[in-house]
């Protein structure tokens, strides 16, 4: 065994302890420069895209595969469950038609002319596993493919995020349970305001409710469109519990499943309102929160 | 000098193995496994991989390079900048002041200061989240984060220890950067 130097310890010790105060240092350069700090993220993250988008690809071949074996097994119980949902949902298929034609019916009297027209970017998602401190998700599309900070984040089921750092060909996607994460919500039935806040729960919960709020368990969250950054009536998740003080929802998208999500280019349409009208609700642009 | 020019690329390349290592190892902790609340409890690979070099090769693992790999973990697990750096650090300090005490001891020995490092990291990690969110974030996620890492300890030692019979004898003597 080589017994150190004392003077190399020195060093040593000397470039340990600059470095321990180099990371501080980043921490509180993280709070007050967030572009920079989210600049560098960006970068770092556009480089080892690639390696995890390859990385990613078996294990989820892996788990598409396991997946399919627990459906086999399932395969009985689904049928007769999804039969039943059949029959339920073609009388709501009726319907459906029904109200759609009354709407264009009305829409042709009231001269209406259709405002929010969205455009989709699809990505997979190939990173997770952020650990206990954050909710996020990297993606594999980017400013490049013209994702861009704030946009809605959705599953064919709900809202999953917001886009919070795009590089070019990468994209970090901030989730509805995130700490960070707020998003002005409606309830669909009673019409109550509120802000939905993250706290890295499974559960997110609503703040800002008004006083004599009345929500029940099973409720179900939409976007609201507040702000103007999201688009309105994004299935968010259904109300749990509804006790003194905290109202938390369950959200309505299944984390564990989460592979491809798209991206609701929505903005750059309320954003350019038709010359002559008056911009549609939320046309102002969202800065910091509102 | 000693060596032909391969040879001591060779000897460039192997003494870059742990730090490449343990890279890898963030880069896979970061993969979608599509298993019901695994991304949040992630085990922190990076500090198993940390603790093992530092005992058994701190030479190879210099304190920038555990800098580098505290980085790679913020930039990728989207963990505020620094966090994973500080606790990665203060980890690598630790042990390697306190190697003597490892050196040579039984595996239960060394795992059992794994615990001890592991709960202690998990621990500094929720305080300085805490305090960057000005929050006191949940601390479940975190125990079984802790438990995790603990529990793959062994798994991950005998990756490493098969890892350290690559790296050449000699590159214990070469000397340092």
């Amino acid at each position: 065994m080589r017994l150190a130097v004392p003077f190399k310890g020195m060093v040593q010790r000397f470039a340990l302890l600059s470095l321990v105060l180099a990371a501080f240092g980043l921490m509180i350069l993280g709070k007050a420069e967030t572009v920079l700090v989210e600049r560098m993220r960006t970068g770092v993250t556009d480089v080892v895209a690639p390696v995890l988008d390859a990385l990613s690809r078996p294990v989820a071949t892996m788990a598409e595969i396991v997946d399919n074996l627990r459906d086999l097994t399932r395969l009985r119980s689904d049928n007769t469950r999804l039969r039943g949902q059949i029959e339920r949902l073609n009388a709501w298929h009726g319907v459906a038609l029904r109200l759609e034609a009354d709407n264009r019916t009305l829409r042709g009297l009231l001269n209406f002319t259709p405002g929010e027209r969205a455009t989709f970017v699809s990505a997979r998602v190939i990173a997770d596993g952020g650990g206990p401190f954050v909710r996020s998700v990297i993606v594999n599309a980017g400013a490049r493919d013209g994702l861009r900070k704030g946009q809605a984040v959705v599953t064919g089921a709900g809202l999953v995020g917001r886009v919070s750092e795009t590089g070019g060909r990468s994209a970090r996607v901030l989730l509805l349970t995130d700490l960070n994460s707020r998003i002005p919500v409606v309830a669909e039935q009673s019409r109550t305001r509120a802000i939905l806040a993250g706290d890295n729960s499974a559960r997110p919960r609503l703040v800002f409710l008004p006083e004599n709020a009345k929500l029940v368990p099973g409720e179900r969250i939409v976007t609201s469109g507040h702000g103007g950054a999201l688009p309105a009536g994004l299935l968010v998740g259904i109300v749990t519990s509804a006790g003194e003080g905290t109202v938390r929802i369950e959200p309505i998208v299944d984390w564990d499943q989460l592979e491809y999500v798209r991206m609701i280019d929505f903005e750059s349409v309320t954003m350019k309102p038709e010359p002559g009208k008056p911009a549609s609700s939320g046309g102002e642009r969202r800065r910091g929160g509102s | 000098m000693k060596g032909s020019f391969w040879q001591r690329l060779d000897n460039v390349a192997r003494r870059l193995v742990p730090l490449g290592l343990t890279l890898v190892l963030i880069l896979f902790s970061v993969v979608p496994l599509h298993i019901p609340g695994y991304s949040s409890i992630v085990p922190m690979l990076a500090l198993i991989s940390v603790y093992y070099w530092a005992i058994h090769r701190p030479r190879l693992l210099p304190p920038i390079a555990v800098f580098a790999v505290g980085l790679a973990q913020d930039f990728l697990s989207g963990t505020p900048l620094g966090l994973h750096a500080v606790v990665l650090l203060l980890t690598y300090g630790a042990i390697v002041s306190q190697r003597r005490a490892f050196l040579g001891k039984s595996f239960l020995v060394v795992w059992w200061g794994f615990l001890v490092v592991a709960f202690a990291a998990v621990f500094v990690s929720w305080i300085l989240a805490s305090v960057l969110s000005g929050t006191l974030i949940e601390t479940r996620a975190g125990v079984f984060q802790f438990l995790l890492t603990f529990a793959l300890y062994p798994a991950m030692t005998a990756l490493f220890a098969r890892v350290q019979r690559v790296l050449p004898q000699a590159a214990r003597n070469v000397p340092g950067p």
